[in-house]
């Protein structure tokens, strides 16, 4: 972990609510696809905590949906504002477990994480396929990333605006794979947990205090005893799950 | 420079900060950021006779300047404590640190110390009768009198070492408790610790926290706990930990002239990991800002 500033080079909408920040700053502790950021605004005690979208040469770039005031007021923020940045949070997907074949799962705001295990993936001679899941038309984004690094994505809709009608559960028989790894709604997840066989890597979120493992906000039950999604997270190995609610 | 060093029942600190239980685990993952060894001291993680995983998620509220919790003293049990998690702390910390330590019954709190006490870096014990997250104990200890001073004389027969005992806010007259507590022999006094408090989710109706209710903290409630120090600074004559909201060196200076001999540092510790060494960097600065030669010149030394 390293606290440190970054400074907004860029900051544009994709969809209606959901956005794309660049900044540039020290990304020495990003280390691993998956990992997130935990990010200081003006007037709020707490730190708000995005995954990381892309990393490379001290530009880290985030994907973030409005949702409250936190991220409405991050969508204010103009080019060259300085924001302290805590990087290099949370373990990341572990590429070494990844099998021959990755299919890499999205939903809504969970697909972001994924982009950045994509490059890492392909750097290490593997070719990952992307299911990205939402809910309409409206609200699809990032497609274009992966196909601009080379991936065949497979878009599911839950009322059939575009591509697969269904959840991203529904896109799995057409795919060769044998290796999974997803972020997504917690419903989402459980349903691929059930509707593969493959083992995989699962990422999940939770409301955090610090984000850096001190204060016990996070925590969830596993098959090998408590973790805490910000600092032992936020991606299980599917064995480790345990649903409980 | 001035001099920060105070001494807290009987044991030299270097400066009076300490970061808070429950707000900096066992202290090993602070020290992967910097070194530790320049705190007073820290509170380690409230520790209770077996082990606990604590309430259901959501346990964390954003409050405007604060938080609320409802952790619920997640913790491995004494007996991993002692054979875990110490352990990795001896490697990174080697000045005494306080144990604080919580329970459902007196008998559970004398347990848990006698297991502690032959631990040689633990300086003090700080006795939790105030957590307000658990049901059917913690703070139920707290808000009688009575019930404090009971389990302040069961942990008084199995230790020698110090006992501070943690008191809560959530009170009508937490001066009778502090009075009773070092009446029942006590060392010390913390304060204070978390408020009760709530937050509802304005789309589902709901609270946010699954518990509903938890603990205040932050830079919001600063005035209360400056406050309640004051009280029982002017009624006991035992040291007291003053904690509450405590963010700037300037907030650790108040806490001290409201009657604080050493002053815990929680909440900010979350948001800035790096608060307790800024704060120490910061103090000499304040000092002489505010002509203050000597720390411990200043306890209670407003009227």
């Amino acid at each position: 972990m390293k606290q440190s500033i970054f400074t907004i080079i860029e900051n544009r909408p994709l969809t209606d609510c959901v956005w794309l920040m660049r900044m540039s700053g020290d990304t020495s502790d990003i280390t691993a696809a998956g990992q997130f950021v935990n990010i200081q605004l003006d007037g709020l005690y707490l730190r708000r905590p995005i995954s990381v979208f892309d990393c490379e040469d001290g530009i880290l770039s985030i994907i973030y949906k409005v949702v409250g005031k936190g991220t409405e007021q991050m969508t204010t923020l103009p080019v060259g504002t300085p924001l302290d940045v805590l990087t290099g949070l949370g373990n990341g997907y572990n590429l070494e477990k990844v099998g021959k074949k990755p299919l890499l799962v999205g939903g809504g705001v969970g697909v972001p994480p994924l982009y950045y295990l994509a490059k890492k993936l392909i750097a290490c001679g593997k070719r990952p396929e992307i299911v990205v899941g939402f809910n309409t038309a409206q609200e699809i984004f990032g497609v274009e990333f992966f196909e601009e690094i080379g991936c065949k994505v497979t878009v599911t809709t839950v009322d059939g605006s575009r591509g697969v009608k269904g959840f991203v559960t529904n896109a799995l028989d057409a795919i060769d794979y044998d290796y999974v790894c997803t972020c997504g709604p917690e419903p989402m997840l459980k349903a691929l947990y059930r509707a593969t066989e493959a083992k995989g890597q699962y990422s999940f979120e939770e409301r955090m205090g610090c984000g850096f493992g001190a204060c016990m906000g996070c925590s969830c039950k596993t098959v090998t005893g408590y973790k805490r999604i910000c600092k032992d997270g936020p991606i299980l190995e599917k064995e480790e799950i345990l649903w409980e609610k | 420079m001035g001099k920060m060093n105070v001494n807290l029942c009987g044991i030299k600190l270097d400066n009076p900060i300490i970061p808070a239980s429950g707000t900096f685990g066992f202290g090993y993952e602070f020290a992967e950021l910097y070194d530790i060894n320049c705190l007073g001291t820290f509170s380690f993680k409230g520790t209770t006779k077996d082990s606990r995983f604590g309430n259901p998620t959501p346990r964390i509220a954003e409050c405007t300047q604060g938080m609320i919790n409802a952790v619920g003293l997640q913790n491995p049990g004494v007996d991993k404590v002692i054979s875990e998690e110490l352990p990795k702390l001896y490697k990174v910390f080697n000045k005494k640190v306080m144990a604080n330590i919580s329970g459902f019954s007196v008998e559970d709190y004398a347990y848990t110390v006698e297991k502690l006490d032959s631990v040689d870096q633990i300086g003090w014990f700080e006795v939790n009768v105030s957590c307000p997250n658990v049901h059917g104990g913690g703070m139920s200890f707290g808000t009688n009198p009575e019930a404090a001073a009971e389990v302040t004389r069961a942990v008084r027969k199995v230790t020698k070492k110090p006992i501070i005992i943690k008191l809560s806010p959530n009170v009508t007259d937490i001066v009778a408790i502090a009075k009773a507590c070092e009446e029942a022999g006590a060392d010390g006094i913390s304060l204070i610790n978390t408020l009760l408090g709530m937050r509802i989710d304005l789309r589902t109706k709901r609270p946010v926290i699954a518990n509903k209710m938890g603990g205040f903290s932050g830079p919001a409630i600063f005035p209360v706990a400056v406050r309640m120090v004051y009280q029982v600074a002017h009624a006991v004559n035992i040291p007291i930990v003053g904690m509450g909201g405590v963010s700037t060196a300037e907030d650790v200076i108040e806490m001290m002239l409201a009657g604080a001999t050493a002053v815990e540092v929680g909440a900010a510790n979350l948001v800035n990991p790096y608060a307790c060494r800024d704060i120490i960097n910061d103090l000499p600065r304040v000092m002489e800002k505010y002509g203050i030669e000597n720390l411990s010149d200043i306890i209670g030394a407003t009227e």
